[in-house]
């Protein structure tokens, strides 16, 4: 595998953790426009864990995911009061207040971005990436996550069938941001140099982006979307400098035509959670 | 036998901007009976079922289920507590199949973190479970489908399956019959009166007086959040301050 | 010193109080946030730009920008509303996404993704009001903004338009009832609102004697803060709220480094958004409802 396609199929792997973190806050109804937030969260504290504290990069991951975590459970709380297109706002703004955070703070390097990170292979990436994977499509078949279905279709009716829709809620920022986070510090440690303005808004924009399209109602729409998102644009050189506009107009597209995205539940009868007949 | 009420509600007024949508409202419903409340559209009786689940927190006077306060508890609370409710509007969750229904609706202390785990292998008491509720309600035919693509009649059966399936001492019904033919509300009335059977306690509100005779065992009767009346169907009926109520306006 | 920051902080803010009014009036109206409003204001900018680089006068770059821009929003508002009109509003929203997006691109590829620069500084002639020195341009910018703030607030209150529009802010359905056409209005709100952002566009592309297709998510995602601040249940809140977050900005750049100033401003936007949703100038807290 030359080292182009090898780098398209790491940032594939990176990308698809980043829209699984959109996908499991997304599952209890809260559109998140800030995880890349999350994700500069992951790879600062992961980069500064592997390459001044010297730990090595898989702890140094799971450490800045559980950071991370903690940070989105705490996010979590004031997103509880809002809803919609407030709470997309508010995520939006923390998305960009963690971007200028790192752009001010000069023991990661500040605007000139930080470095010294070791390479880790694509093999690594995906390790991580179709493990986490694997582990959301679990839990897809659990009580919890119909629970976070039922919070997403009736928030109330939720609560008053006993789910305490506080915990769901803040639970999914957390796992949000812990997955992020990993994707982050992966991120970091493939491209071996960070900086502040690879974590804004648009980064963000790509994981919905991913999520919508590939499909945001199971966990593997999000390995299809972000396939789509890499490999799209390579498949039709023809249009490469139109490729945004291209994803654009696929996401009109989609919530016109096919608004749940590529993949749905229906086209997983194996997840849906079945009785056996008696 | 324990002769304290079930569920109590005393003298409990919701304002909404200054208008009274309950004032003053005291019933109570006995440990296995049906108790019915009646009354014009607008009466406040959907406001006295978010009273008590807590979706809207009283503003005067207290709510008490088994003799303990629940009055301004929040709703996971009460439920948990042992209340559940249907909604005149039905309420199903959009994505779900009738079987992931009854799947969430189980009871939540009992599993733990088993919840994390999946279901088909990991919980089968909440499997057993829900067959149970499937199997009473004569939803097995159906359990795959999604729920609100389902007809009207069944959707209904849905929505109160689902709301037994925790084992809630306090079964409250928002006109479940409503629009239904005389065959679907009699199934209804029959598996009301075998539930009761069970052991439990009803709540139901009702715009059909039909349907509440041969069912309550006792009747309130509200008009502008106020209880006009109370008593045995029969008498209820008759009593001309209801028919007052009801006919002096276009109910 | 500081009365100079004022004034700058000024300048900015009237851009930001046009490219939030623009927000508002699509959120007033509608329920929703249009992102695509952010390159809006960039395409109107760009078309200015072009027209000045033509060597064509002021006045008409402004009329370009707008009437750009407003073309623009129509179609966004055909293609990507409309269908969507009766969706959860977060569904409208990702759609103008989609047209943001498709919007940068074209930008990009039509003039480059490298700045565009005027040689000249239009209006580049400086005055001295008191200790502060006052460009040609800003005064421009602040009474082109103060024109078309006027020009709102006229149409909004004094015209059948402006009625209409309030109308279906406050309750659609009975707006339809007593015949007010709500798609037709929906379309003129969008293009009212592109013309604001377009000329916030052509305003601060001239003021900066330069533009990128970038300023939309630097600039134009940022009002969507002075929005949220100055209160989104009244659009006018975004007149307080514009200068005021222009001066904030232009203080936090002097006194404590630009790498800050988007923390704070969006630091406000989540604060007011959690603590006063109903913003600076907004109503009772339980005016939840929008308002034109």
């Amino acid at each position: 595998m030359s080292t182009y396609d090898a780098g398209l199929l790491a940032d594939a792997g990176i990308l698809l953790l980043g829209a699984l973190s959109v996908y499991i806050i997304l599952a209890t109804g809260q559109l998140s426009l800030g995880n890349a937030g999350f994700m500069g969260i992951g790879a600062y504290i992961t980069s500064y864990l592997t390459v001044i504290v010297g730990v090595p990069v898989t702890a140094a991951l799971l450490l800045a995911g559980l950071a991370s975590g903690i940070i989105g459970v705490v996010a979590g709380f004031p997103a509880l009061r809002l809803r919609g297109i407030y709470l997309a706002m508010a995520t939006l703004g923390f998305g960009e207040m963690v971007r200028s955070f790192f752009l001010n703070f000069d023991a990661v390097g500040g605007a000139g971005g930080f470095h010294g990170m070791t390479h880790i292979s694509v093999g690594y990436i995906w390790a991580w990436a179709i493990g986490i994977l694997l582990l959301v499509m679990v839990l897809e078949r659990s009580r919890v996550w119909l629970e976070m279905r039922a919070v997403h279709d009736d928030e109330t009716v939720a609560g008053l069938l006993g789910l305490n829709t506080t915990v769901t809620k803040v639970a999914a920022f957390g796992a949000g941001a812990a997955v992020a986070a990993i994707s982050g510090g992966l991120f970091a440690h493939h491209h071996v140099y960070i900086e502040p303005g690879n974590f804004g808004f648009e980064r963000s924009i790509d994981f919905v982006l991913a999520v919508i399209l590939g499909g945001s109602t199971v966990a593997p729409g999000a390995l299809v979307g972000a396939m789509l998102l890499v490999l799209l644009p390579e498949m039709l050189r023809f249009i490469s400098d139109w490729r945004l506009a291209a994803f654009g107009t696929l996401l009109i597209v989609v919530l016109l035509v096919r608004r749940q995205g590529i993949l749905d539940r229906s086209l997983f009868q194996w997840t849906k959670l079945r009785s056996r007949p008696t | 036998m324990n002769a304290a009420p079930l569920l109590a509600l005393n003298n409990v007024s919701k304002l909404f901007g200054g208008v009274h949508a309950l004032s003053g409202v005291s019933c109570a419903v006995p440990r296995g009976k049906i108790i019915g409340v009646i009354g014009p559209n607008g009466a406040g009786k959907t406001t006295m079922f978010n009273v008590i689940t807590g979706a809207f927190p009283a503003d005067d006077g207290t709510v008490l289920l088994d003799g303990r306060a629940i009055t301004r508890e929040r709703p996971h609370r009460i439920a948990r507590a042992g209340i559940s409710r249907t909604f005149q509007n039905i309420r199903l969750f959009g994505s779900m199949t009738v079987w992931e229904h009854l799947l969430v609706a189980q009871p939540h202390a009992e599993a733990g973190l088993r919840r994390l785990l999946p279901t088909s292998w990991a919980d089968p008491a909440a499997l057993r479970r829900a067959e149970e509720v499937l199997e009473f309600f004569g939803l097995q035919n159906v359990r795959d489908r999604i729920a609100r693509s389902l007809p009207y009649g069944l959707e209904r059966k849905v929505e109160m399956a689902r709301a037994v399936t925790a084992r809630p001492k306090l079964l409250l019904l928002d006109e479940p019959v409503a629009g239904m033919n005389h065959e679907e509300a009699d199934e209804i009335r029959r598996l009301m009166l075998q539930l009761r059977e069970g052991g439990l306690s009803i709540l139901l509100i009702e715009h059909d007086m039909a349907f509440v005779m041969n069912l309550c065992d006792d009747l309130y009767v509200l008009d502008f959040g106020v209880i006009i009346a109370q008593g045995r169907p029969e008498e209820v009926r008759v009593n001309p301050v209801v028919l007052d109520a009801y006919l002096g306006r276009a109910a | 010193m500081i009365y100079q920051q004022l004034v700058n902080g000024l300048t900015l803010g009237a851009v930001y109080t046009l490219i939030a009014l623009s927000f508002s009036l699509v959120m007033g109206i509608l329920g929703i946030l249009n992102l695509a409003i952010a390159e809006l204001f960039m395409i109107g900018g760009y078309l200015g730009f072009t027209v000045v680089l033509a060597g064509l006068p002021l006045p008409l770059a402004i009329i370009a920008g707008m009437g750009g821009a407003a073309v623009v929003a129509g179609i966004i508002e055909k293609v990507g509303y409309q269908p969507f009109r009766d969706a959860p509003v977060v569904v409208p929203m990702l759609s103008t996404l989609g047209f943001s997006i498709i919007l940068q691109n074209v930008a990009t590829n039509t003039w480059g993704s490298d700045p565009l620069q005027l040689f000249d500084e239009p209006l580049g002639a400086r005055f001295a009001v008191g200790p502060v020195s006052v460009s040609e341009m800003q005064l421009l910018v602040l009474g082109a903004t103060i024109v078309l703030v006027a020009l709102l607030g006229y149409i909004v209150q004094r015209t059948s338009l402006g009625r209409a529009l309030r109308a279906v802010a406050e309750n659609r359905d009975v707006a339809r009832l007593l015949g007010v056409s709500a798609s037709r209005l929906t379309l003129l709100a969008f293009m009212l609102s592109g013309a604001l952002a377009g000329a916030a566009g052509v305003l601060i592309g001239l003021h900066y004697a330069a533009i990128t297709p970038y300023i939309g998510v630097e600039i134009g995602l940022k009002a969507i803060a002075v929005m949220v601040i100055g209160g989104t249940t009244r659009i006018w809140g975004a007149l307080a709220a514009g200068p005021l977050i222009g001066i904030a900005e232009v203080m936090t750049v002097a006194y404590g480094g630009s790498q800050v100033r988007d923390f704070v401003v969006y630091g406000l936007m989540i604060a007011v958004l959690l603590l006063r949703p109903q913003g600076i100038l907004g109503g009772a807290r339980t005016d939840r409802g929008q308002r034109v």
